[in-house]
Formats: structure tokens, C-alpha cells, sequence
């Protein structure tokens, strides 16, 4: 028998929760393992009933994800030159030839500077304005708050068709500005609440000192208060980057061509050429890239951030 | 250095009076300590002259110009924080470096390593200067933000109980060092404890605090011989005064109501009869709690004593002092 211990759960507990955590897990790990494997699967390897699980791995959907293909007769497939690369053997295999490029690496892009912009601009308003709430004398600081949250108290798709109006009259349809500003004001409220609640907790007497060390109130702003909110600066980043990464029903509506992001681009590729499951999956694998490389490198801020306000270091 | 006044300053905040027409001169070079119970309102008036609260009314003036309207940084005043006084996501050196390196001062690093290994010896920090902030003990953090204050040559150091949260022996090492720091360098220091050693050794003033208002200003000398209310005499003295009724003993002025006895002014073996309740040994005094007519009175004994508990003891006033109905010291 061991001794009690209030620190260390014991090995039985540990297993069970382990268990637990394993099990949950699993579950919501498969239908990302799904994706995953799909995309590289050959199209018939995809809708294979029974499923397969062992398969032969192929490149195919990850080939035509990004170029589109053209079909030709078997005569002129043999006047062709022989394949130069390996993406091309893959696409003459099934009776095409490379058309050109997909739009999906342009999509890409399109989503990263959206998603990352409106992110960036979130969370610099949000701070500055989360400062300001907490430090300040605002006039009717309790009214303007609780504006700023009654924005997300509907789903900010209910106002879609007046701001897709406006975006018409202001000429910010499927421009990567107008996607900005739009993710940046759904986001915002967000941003400056959960940063509020960080700033908060930070003691006023850090910035005090520094303003009598001889630093003026931005120095002391960008000196203290900013590294010790790099916590929640990092966690409330995270938030708004899923958010305007994930986001579909706005990206349809207001973007088609020039500011497409992903989201709404990757159910497109079904259509061109059958129903390509190894390229959607693919598609969507690579999707998933940006925000899981963002979370893991400031993950060891967003543990703390879940949890704000509840620990303290 | 500079002298620094006080005028008809007033603060409050909601509806709680924090200072209330505070007049007080800090002399070039003084060492003021101010007294007062918690919520007195001594934090507030360290506040107020560093920039950090704005007055409601009244001046401060830092070597005869008003600095009311000028930003803490202007003020060039150095404060050690009650609490929260280091920057947490910084080490023990750069905390020490942090004011050394503001816009106002700029200091070339060498100067600034020489400076901060130099304070840090004094302070008997050197060996911390690599750790974080965070990884020290109350005091060694207490130490480090004297350090910084003391890095700087500010027109006047501001103090809030920075010696609060030592040991008995690091506090007397550290009261000594810091008399001899403002000595050397002339420094006017305006200090907070509610330590009675640290406001009759270190200070050359003494202002006690009540409720917000300034009841008296002297030397830790007229405040504890001459104290010009109840308040005040409460507030120095080990054991406290023992406060009794004028009618108690012969000889009261008139208007009395109350008499005054500290340890000193009470004669032993003559008098009045007193039981002894207690006899209380603390190693550097040994106590004696006394009852006369129903009326506690805590007084000091020689150390070998053999008095016991259930004796009886005369004892007299000499020279006590005595105060009027509304607690004013009349004589
Ligand atoms: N920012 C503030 N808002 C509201 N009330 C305040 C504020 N700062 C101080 N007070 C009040 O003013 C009074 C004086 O406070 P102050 O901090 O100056 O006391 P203190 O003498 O330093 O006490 P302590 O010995 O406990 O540190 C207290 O009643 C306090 O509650
Ligand atoms: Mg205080």
C-alpha cells in the first residue's frame, strides 16, 4: 500500500482516467483519421463498401487537387510525349492530361490572409480596447461593454442580407478587405471580452511602477502590461483564428472569385470530374494544417487560457 | 533632494475620506516615517505625491514647484510598493535595471551592471540576480524592490512598509543599512511602518495619521514624550499606555478625564494597592498585569523579579500625562 497522497492520484485512478481520456479520444479523433486516410486513397479505394482500411496509398487526390484535367481519346493520349513528371503519369493513368493549376492553392492563400488578418486585427483592437476598459474611467463603460457582447448575441449570419447589401454599395464584395472587417467585427467582441477578463488580473501597481520609474503610460503599456497578457493575447489569437478560418456561410455568400477562402472552395472540387473523394479529403487535410501548426506552437498559452480567470500562476 | 510640501491636501474616493487637509513639510535630507492603522491613509498620500492619484484639493510641491499637474515620471520620485512591486515576467537584475534604463535616465549597461551588483550586495540579493521575479520569497522580493528604488537618485524615496514582510534579524540588519544608505546620500525618505522600532530608530519625523488627517508632526522623540491627544500616545509605546480615569489617582488637573501611564510613569512601591494578575517573561522585559480597583494596567518589572501572580503592588503616577473629555492631552 502506498501512502495517501492529496498531489498524486493513485496508479487505479490514473488508469481509469487514462482510459477515459483515451476512449474520447478515439472517438473524436476518427472522423479526422477518415479524412486523413481518404485523401490518400484512389477514388474506387474511397467508396469501397466495406470500408477499407488497409489500401494502397496514392497520391492521386492530392494530384488533382490542385490541377484541373482534361479527358482525352486514347489516340491522342498516344501522340503524346511520354510523361515528364511523376503528377503527370499519375493524371495519364486515368485518360487525362493536365489542364493547368487548380484554384485551390490561390483559395488557400486567400484563407490564410483573411483568416490571419482579421485575427491580427482582432486581437490588436481588442487589446487596446480591452486596456482601456480596464484601466480607464470610460463614460458608460458597463453600456458600451455590454453592447459590444450583445453583437454576438444572435448568429451574425441573421444580419447576412443587409451586410450583404452593404458590402454591394460599398464595393467590399469578394474583396479580402471586406472579408476582414467582417470576420474582425464578428470576432471583436470576443477578443476585447476575453481579454478584458486577462487584463483585468493583472495588477495596476506593475504599470504604476513603471510610470514612476520614468516610463510614459504606452511605454509602461508595451513594457508590462503586454508580456504579462501574452497569455491571454495568444489564447483569445486562437479563438478568433478558428472562427474566421472555419467560417462558411459568410465566405458563400459574399465571396466568389478573388477572395474565395477554402471553406467555400473545397465542396467544388466534388463536382469537376465525378465525385472525388481522395481530392475533397485531401483538400481538406491540408486545410487543417494552418490552425493546428498556430495552436500547437502557442499551446502552452491556451491551456491557461480555457481556464482564465480560474488559475492564477 | 529637494523639500517637499504638502498643502491642504484632500482625497477621497466614492464616499470614503482617504486624506483629509493634509499639511506637512518633509525637509531636505528628513527621514519621515508615517504611523497610522490600517485604512489610515498613508498608502494614499504616498500616491498622491508620486502622480499616481490625482488630488481633490490642495499642492504638492517637490523643492518649491508645484508638480500637481506633472506625470509621475516628471515628479522624478522612486517608490517601493506596499505589494505587486516586481515585474513578474522579468529577472531579479532586469527588475533592478528596469528604471535604470527608462527614456529619463538611460544609463550605459556597464553603468547599470556596476550599479545593480553594487545595491544587490547591499540588499544581500547578488546570489538571486538570475532568477525570475516569481521564484522569490516575500522578503528577497521586498529587497529587490528596495534595490530599485534605491537605484535611482530620485528627488524623494517613497517607502510603504517595504520592511514588512522580513525576519526579526533581516529587519533590524536591513533598518540599520537603510538609515545608513539615507545618511550617505542625504536622501529624503518617506517611509510607512507600523513598526514602532522602525519609526523611533530610522525617522527624524514622525507624522501620525488618523482617519485621513495629520493629528501631529515632531520628532519620534515629542511624539512619544509629548503626544497631543489619546490617539497619538496610543500609537508608540511597548506595552501601550495604560489609559484610566483622571479621578483615579489625587492630583488631577481639572478637566481631566482620563490619565495617561506609560511603564515610566508609574512608581512602584508607594501608593495605591494593585493586584498582580500576570507575570509575562518576553525574554527582553518582563511585563506585569495589574488590576487596581477593577482597572487593568500593564506596566514593566526589573527582569529577575520575584513578584507573583496574587501579590500586591503599590504604584503611583509620576509625571503622567492627562487628557480631556474629547481625548486632548491638557497636561
Ligand atoms: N482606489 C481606491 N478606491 C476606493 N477607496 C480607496 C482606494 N484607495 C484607498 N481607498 C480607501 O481609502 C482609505 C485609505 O486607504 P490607504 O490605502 O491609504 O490606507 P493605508 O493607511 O495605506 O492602510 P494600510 O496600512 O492597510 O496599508 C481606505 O479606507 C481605503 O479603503
Ligand atoms: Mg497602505
Amino acid at each position: 500500500m502506498s501512502s495517501y497522497s492529496i498531489t498524486e492520484p493513485s496508479s487505479r485512478q490514473k488508469w481509469v482516467a487514462g482510459s477515459l481520456v483515451i476512449f474520447y479520444a478515439v472517438i473524436t479523433l476518427l472522423p479526422l483519421v477518415w479524412i486523413l486516410t481518404t485523401g490518400f486513397k484512389s477514388p474506387v479505394d474511397a467508396i469501397a463498401y466495406p470500408p477499407k482500411v488497409m489500401f494502397e496509398p496514392s497520391l492521386e487526390g492530392y494530384v488533382n487537387l490542385f490541377t484541373t484535367r482534361t479527358r482525352v481519346s486514347q489516340e491522342q493520349l498516344e501522340a503524346l510525349p511520354p510523361p515528364a513528371t511523376w503528377y503527370e503519369e499519375i493524371v495519364r493513368n486515368r485518360d487525362m492530361v493536365i489542364a493547368g493549376p487548380s484554384r485551390y492553392g490561390e483559395r488557400f492563400l486567400n484563407s490564410v490572409i483573411i483568416g490571419f488578418g482579421s485575427t491580427f486585427l482582432s486581437v490588436f483592437l481588442g487589446t487596446l480596447a480591452a486596456y482601456a476598459f480596464s484601466r480607464f474611467k470610460v463614460p458608460l463603460k458597463d453600456d458600451l461593454l455590454f453592447f459590444i457582447l450583445s453583437t454576438r448575441m444572435m448568429p451574425p449570419i441573421a444580419v447576412a442580407i443587409p451586410i450583404f447589401l452593404m458590402f454591394r454599395t460599398l464595393g467590399l464584395s469578394d474583396t479580402h478587405l471586406g472579408m476582414i472587417l467582417l470576420y474582425t467585427a464578428v470576432n471583436i467582441s470576443l477578443a476585447v471580452w476575453l481579454l478584458k477578463g486577462f487584463i483585468d488580473e493583472i495588477p495596476r501597481e506593475y504599470e504604476e511602477a513603471a510610470l514612476i520609474d520614468g516610463y510614459t503610460r504606452f511605454q509602461a503599456f508595451y513594457k508590462v502590461v503586454l508580456p504579462q497578457a501574452a497569455t491571454g493575447i495568444a489564447s483569445t489569437a486562437i479563438f478568433c483564428l478558428i472562427f474566421s478560418w472555419n467560417e462558411y456561410a459568410f465566405a458563400v455568400l459574399l465571396t466568389s472569385g478573388t477572395a474565395q477562402t477554402a471553406p467555400p472552395f473545397i465542396p467544388t472540387i466534388i463536382g469537376v470530374g465525378g465525385q472525388d473523394w481522395p481530392a475533397v479529403a485531401a483538400g481538406a487535410t491540408l486545410f487543417l494544417v494552418p490552425v493546428m501548426v498556430f495552436t500547437i506552437l502557442l499551446r502552452k498559452h491556451l491551456l491557461r487560457g480555457i481556464t482564465f480567470g480560474a488559475v492564477r500562476k | 533632494m529637494s523639500e517637499v510640501k504638502l498643502g491642504g491636501l484632500s482625497k477621497t474616493f466614492d464616499d470614503t475620506v482617504a486624506v483629509d487637509d493634509v499639511t506637512m513639510t518633509i525637509p531636505n535630507g528628513a527621514f519621515v516615517t508615517l504611523l497610522g492603522p490600517t485604512g489610515a491613509g498613508k498608502t494614499t498620500i504616498l500616491r498622491l505625491i508620486a502622480g499616481l492619484e490625482r488630488p481633490d484639493q490642495g499642492d504638492v510641491t517637490i523643492g518649491g514647484r508645484s508638480v500637481v499637474n506633472d506625470t509621475p515620471a516628471q515628479r522624478n520620485v522612486a517608490m517601493v510598493f506596499q505589494q505587486y512591486s516586481l515585474y513578474p515576467h522579468l529577472t531579479v537584475r532586469d527588475n533592478l535595471a528596469f528604471p535604470l534604463r527608462s527614456p529619463l535616465l538611460k544609463t550605459p549597461e556597464e553603468e547599470i551592471d556596476r550599479k545593480v551588483l553594487e545595491v544587490a550586495e547591499v540588499l544581500r540579493i547578488s546570489h538571486k540576480l538570475g532568477n525570475k521575479a516569481t521564484n522569490l520569497s516575500g522578503g528577497e522580493m521586498q529587497r529587490v524592490s528596495i534595490g530599485r528604488a534605491l537605484l535611482r537618485d530620485p528627488s524623494i524615496y517613497l517607502m510603504d512598509e517595504p520592511l514588512s514582510s522580513l525576519d526579526a534579524k533581516l529587519r533590524s540588519d536591513l533598518r540599520i543599512e537603510l538609515k545608513r544608505i539615507q545618511e550617505n546620500l542625504g536622501a529624503t525618505l518617506l517611509y510607512v511602518t507600523h513598526d514602532q522600532i522602525e519609526a523611533m530608530t530610522m525617522a527624524t519625523h514622525v507624522g501620525v495619521l488618523d482617519n485621513g488627517r495629520l493629528v501631529q508632526f515632531g520628532t519620534p522623540r515629542e511624539i512619544y514624550e509629548n503626544p497631543v491627544n489619546l490617539y497619538v500616545a496610543g500609537r508608540l509605546g511597548q506595552p501601550r499606555i495604560n489609559v484610566l480615569p483622571a479621578d483615579l489617582f489625587a492630583g488631577a488637573p481639572t478637566g481631566a478625564k482620563s490619565i495617561g501611564l506609560r511603564p515610566e510613569h508609574i512608581a512602584q512601591g508607594e501608593g495605591k494597592a494593585s493586584r498582580v494578575k500576570r507575570v509575562e517573561h518576553l525574554g527582553d522585559q518582563t511585563r506585569l498585569h495589574l488590576s487596581l480597583d477593577g482597572h487593568d494596567i500593564v506596566t514593566l518589572s526589573e527582569h529577575h523579579t520575584t513578584i507573583e501572580p496574587g501579590d500586591t503592588v503599590a504604584i503611583q503616577p509620576r509625571n503622567p500625562l492627562f487628557f480631556d473629555a474629547s481625548g486632548a492631552r491638557i497636561a
